[in-house]
């Protein structure tokens, strides 16, 4: 499965994933304590510039990434300016911008596995009271195998569907691909306790 | 234990394969993915605790920047975007959910199951998300409840949807429906 991880090395791939992660965090804190649209216009372009650290193809890459939040900037602008009061809608857009793009950064740069990694190491005090954390480990490890192995069954589905109906397949796949999950399931559920379960290693 | 943790790994797999298929658009061009359909499931067949714990491990993978989230989105960003309400929903919408079928024992599964998937997939998830677009677009609780109303109708079929799913899966599967096991 594609990870999100951006192929332009940069810097920020060789920082650790935690100091980057806590960064990230304040700077996006930071951004929602501040109001002055000329302030966030700061941050935007010390965003852009952050990325463009990386190379010009890195800050397209990170624009391109942007997509799904234009829709709702296009929104909050309308909205300000029919209201008669665009200066608040350019803050609430930049605003948006700017942290999107701080966050986007982490995901850009940072491997899975070390952000796997992290995840388990903030659960580790779990561990001391009492609260096994390899399952979820395996868990997580089950998702990113079974994602694909699971879309494919449903292709399958899909394919037997128009060869049977000139109509689109929809909601009545659902079913089936539930169905298919729940197998898949208690099957890898036997085969893993007849491997000696969450005791051995992934 | 290994039971359990492989029924909701493959539910969050299943969450990220219904964002998979495509889209349909209703009669006024609002698109809707099965995703939330997803969800409202993992609550009706996998019970209140299983069903949030397999939309926090999805949620989990998301925030990693696996692209699991329909339209192949993912990664960090999604959490201080507009829609972070219905994202942080997902967990408390799968326990409400869970939690209806589970304890309204005098209904027979298909309306207790719609009526979980109302009340957490619809109700509560709309209060998360509206919530959340209020604080990072600025606008009131009103205001942004505007915004998520195009969304409604499309969420109604789908709670009908998850519970005619789960009494079939009553049916084929029994023993995996685990809210009436």
């Amino acid at each position: 499965m594609l990870a999100l991880t951006s192929s332009t090395e940069t810097i920020y791939h060789r920082w650790r994933a935690s100091a980057k992660l806590a960064a990230v965090s304040v700077g996006v804190f930071a951004l929602y304590l501040i109001d002055s649209p000329a302030l966030l216009s700061l941050a935007v372009a010390g965003v852009a510039l952050a990325y463009l650290v990386g190379g010009w193809q890195f800050l397209v890459e990170g624009v391109r990434f942007l997509r799904p939040l234009w829709f709702f900037v296009a929104i909050v602008l309308v909205w300000h300016v029919v209201a008669g009061d665009p200066l608040t809608g350019l803050a609430v857009a930049l605003r948006l911008v700017a942290a999107v793009g701080l966050a986007n950064l982490v995901t850009m740069t940072t491997r899975l596995d070390d952000l796997v990694e992290l995840v388990l190491w903030i659960l580790s005090p779990l561990e001391k009271l009492g609260i096994r954390t390899a399952p979820i480990g395996y868990a997580m490890a089950l998702v990113v195998r079974f994602t694909p192995v699971l879309f494919g069954k449903a292709g399958t589905l899909v394919d037997s569907w128009r060869a049977r109906s000139a109509r689109r397949p929809g909601w009545r796949l659902v079913m089936p691909i539930t169905v298919t999950a729940i197998d898949d399931a208690e099957q890898v559920a036997e085969a893993l306790r007849a491997r000696g379960g969450f005791d051995s290693d992934p | 234990m290994e039971r359990n943790t492989v029924l909701i790994a493959l539910f969050a797999a299943l969450i990220a394969v219904l964002g998979l298929i495509p889209k349909i658009s209703l009669g006024f061009g609002v698109p809707i993915t099965a995703q939330s359909l997803g969800v409202m499931l993992c609550g009706t067949v996998l019970g209140a605790r299983r069903g949030a714990l397999a939309t926090l491990l999805f949620l989990l993978l998301v925030a990693l920047g696996l692209p699991l989230l329909a339209g192949g989105r993912g990664g960090l960003g999604l959490f201080v975007s507009p829609t972070v309400g219905f994202l942080v929903g997902w967990p408390v919408a799968a326990f409400v959910t869970g939690l209806i079928v589970e304890r309204a024992k005098g209904l027979p599964l298909l309306p207790a199951a719609i009526l979980g998937a109302f009340v957490g997939g619809i109700v509560v998830l709309y209060a998360f998300g509206i919530v959340g677009m209020a604080v990072t677009l600025d606008k009131s609780l009103g205001e942004a409840a505007m915004l998520a109303t195009p969304f409604i109708p499309g969420d109604l079929i789908k709670a009908a949807l998850a519970g005619f799913v789960t009494s079939a899966l009553a049916r084929a599967r029994p023993a995996s429906v685990l809210s009436r096991a």
